[in-house]
């Protein structure tokens, strides 16, 4: 018998996070996310785990920097306006190869937006929002169980590549309440991380120091001169593996369809019914989630369109996924979008919800 | 800096923590500010169970001791100070910062590091200016001052005041120890040194935040020679920016 447990969301981070044996959380209040932060609060120190709440975001994922560069297992956790501000420290971490986890329970924006659940902050962790350009795998769970297996899943990531990994929640399912399975997932063993800083002394070699951010790995130093050109096809070859290696995504009733709808994190649930009740209707529709929001499932979207499906985007933003679907079809099929416009209240507590898919699905079949 | 200066040394003195590829210009303090703590690192028996955080900036390029480092963002080395030493509290953390990386931009992670008494040392060069970029207004500059962005020379009413950052860290009652000292003469390099052998004193104590200020001359950016640098820091800096402790004790 498994034992299973109701867990919010934002506590399931926690619950994956101890699961993957992490060392320390550094983080700083921000609305939907505060039950993360305070979870760790009560939890970390009687654990023996570390527990900082900083003064800015700023400081947050600095500190992540320092905890993850001495080779522990380190992450933050944050919300719109406070990832806004972890954009510089994020383009160190990536530049640094430094692996750790960041929280994003995604609430509407710009600016300080609305402090209720959107998926406006798709772009920005798909791009790499600081300086310079650099990739981060993004993680995006529908499911508090998700948030759980995921924050097991990132931090094995993190440390695979030495890359920050992010997971991506939002304002529904950090606060939803579900059952949900505690168990610690086993993964392939990882490389020792033989670059942490730690004292010159407890160094095998002992009179060789380490150097975070210009190590010798990084190529960046050769011959004793700044080698730019090696250490861009060192971060090269980083993404290349990653966008190889690490897509997921799941499909649901995609094998005989007219439609494909593609949607992620909660409102990939809502489609999930959606398409339960086309089904229903005798309407030929399925779902292609993507888990993986980079690397993106680019080519599966792409067999979809090569079988002449059309394709749904549904998405709680003003378009964001849907321009990096256009670009997977390249153009072989039409792709329709439905976005956060036609949620079903104007206030901030609006959800696109599945009727109003219907809706959508009815006009273009 | 100036990549022409570039060469390899061995200091004389230092027996494990001797300078990688050293850079500075001519008649730079920050090397000799570098070597003070690799001395003294050396002296405690502690350079190996250092790890440096550096700002962003010439302090900070000097970083150039084999010890282990990381290279910090351009203000937030406290906050990556304390993420090593919370979970390597053993180890040596000290930050080695410029006064616009310490006080201007990263003066939201040099309070919040006070505020909390974090078990690091920060080391800040003061020399009234942004060295790497050419030698721009920083909240230190004099009084009257000409810099590259202040060029009829500091207005204190509409650049403000300079700022004692030595002074205001006394000021916390998570900071154990906090001083300025100087490397214009033989004397003051002295006092200097025992400042920062104070200052790791009081983190292997637990004693709370240690924060020494050193004036350091910046002889291409003054646009003087090495020794007018070291007769302008004795008439116009040590009066603006007086040498001395301002705090030893503990935090409470």
């Amino acid at each position: 018998m498994t034992e299973r447990m109701l867990v919010k969301g934002n506590e399931a981070v926690g619950w994956g996070a101890v699961n993957a044996g992490v060392d320390a959380f550094f983080g700083y209040p921000i609305t939907p996310q505060n039950e993360v932060i305070e979870w760790f609060a009560r939890e970390l120190p009687q654990r023996g785990k570390v527990f900082v709440q900083t003064q800015s975001e700023n400081g947050a994922i600095m500190m992540v920097y320092g905890g993850a560069a001495a080779g522990f297992r380190v992450m933050t956790s944050t919300a719109g306006p406070g990832w806004s501000l972890m954009q510089e420290g994020m383009s160190h971490l990536a530049a640094a190869d430094i692996p750790c986890v960041i929280v994003i329970t995604q609430r509407g924006g710009p600016g300080q937006g609305s402090i209720r659940h959107a998926q406006m902050d798709y772009n920005n962790v798909t791009r790499g929002g600081g300086a310079g350009g650099y990739k981060t795998i993004v993680l995006a769970p529908n499911s508090v169980q998700e948030i759980h297996d995921f924050m097991q899943l990132a931090f094995h990531l993190a440390d695979k590549y030495a890359n920050p990994v992010i997971v991506l929640s939002d304002g529904i399912l950090g606060l939803i309440l579900e059952a949900v399975e505690l168990k610690p997932i086993q993964f392939e063993p990882l490389p020792e991380k033989t670059w942490a800083v730690k004292g010159r002394d407890r160094h095998p070699e002992k009179m060789a120091r380490r150097f975070v951010h210009c190590s010798p790995a990084s190529g960046k130093f050769r011959e004793g001169f700044y080698h730019y050109g090696a250490w861009l096809e060192h971060m090269d070859k980083r993404i290349r593996q990653m966008a190889e290696a690490e897509i997921r995504y799941q499909t649901y009733q995609a094998d005989e369809a007219d439609l494909i709808i593609v949607a992620f994190g909660y409102v990939s649930r809502v489609c999930t019914e959606a398409v339960n009740r086309a089904r229903a209707e005798g309407l030929k529709v399925g779902l292609l989630r993507p888990i993986t929001l980079w690397p993106l499932a680019s080519a599966a979207i792409r067999e979809q369109a090569e079988m002449g499906r059309k394709i749904l985007v549904v998405e709680d933003n003003l378009g964001q996924m849907v321009d990096d679907v256009r670009c997977a079809v390249e153009g072989k099929t039409e792709v329709h979008f439905l976005g956060m416009l036609s949620r079903h209240l104007p206030t901030d507590g609006g959800m696109i919800l599945p009727g109003r898919v219907m809706e959508e699905i009815r006009r273009i079949l | 800096m100036s990549g022409e200066a570039a060469t390899k040394v061995r200091v004389t003195g230092l027996k494990r923590s001797f300078f990688v590829p050293l850079i500075g210009c001519p008649g730079c303090q920050h090397p000799i500010l570098a070597r003070t703590i690799g001395e003294v690192l050396e002296e405690m028996e502690m350079d190996g169970k250092a790890i440096v955080v550096t700002g962003i900036g010439c302090a900070a390029g000097i970083a150039t001791l084999n010890l282990d480092t990381v290279l910090g963002s351009h203000g937030g080395a406290p906050d990556t100070a304390t993420g090593i030493k919370r979970l390597r509290p053993e180890c040596m953390v000290v930050t080695m910062q410029g006064d616009g990386d310490c006080i201007a931009i990263g003066a939201g992670s040099f309070i919040g590091a006070m505020t909390r008494g974090e078990n690091i040392t920060i080391v800040m060069s003061n020399n009234t200016n942004y060295g790497t970029t050419g030698g721009q207004l920083a909240p230190t500059t004099l009084i009257g001052q000409k810099t590259a962005t202040s060029p009829d020379g500091r207005n204190p009413l509409k650049e403000g005041y300079p700022v004692h950052v030595a002074e205001l860290a006394a000021t916390f009652r998570g900071v154990a120890f906090s001083a300025r000292g100087a490397l214009n003469t033989a004397a003051n390099y002295q006092r200097t040194k025992k400042y920062i052998r104070t200052a790791f004193e009081k983190q292997i104590e637990g004693a709370g935040l240690s924060f020494v200020e050193v004036l350091s001359a910046c002889p291409p950016n003054w646009h003087m020679t090495p020794v007018e640098c070291l007769d302008w820091i004795a008439a116009k800096m040590i009066p603006e920016f007086p040498l001395g402790e301002f705090k030893n004790g503990k935090r409470s």
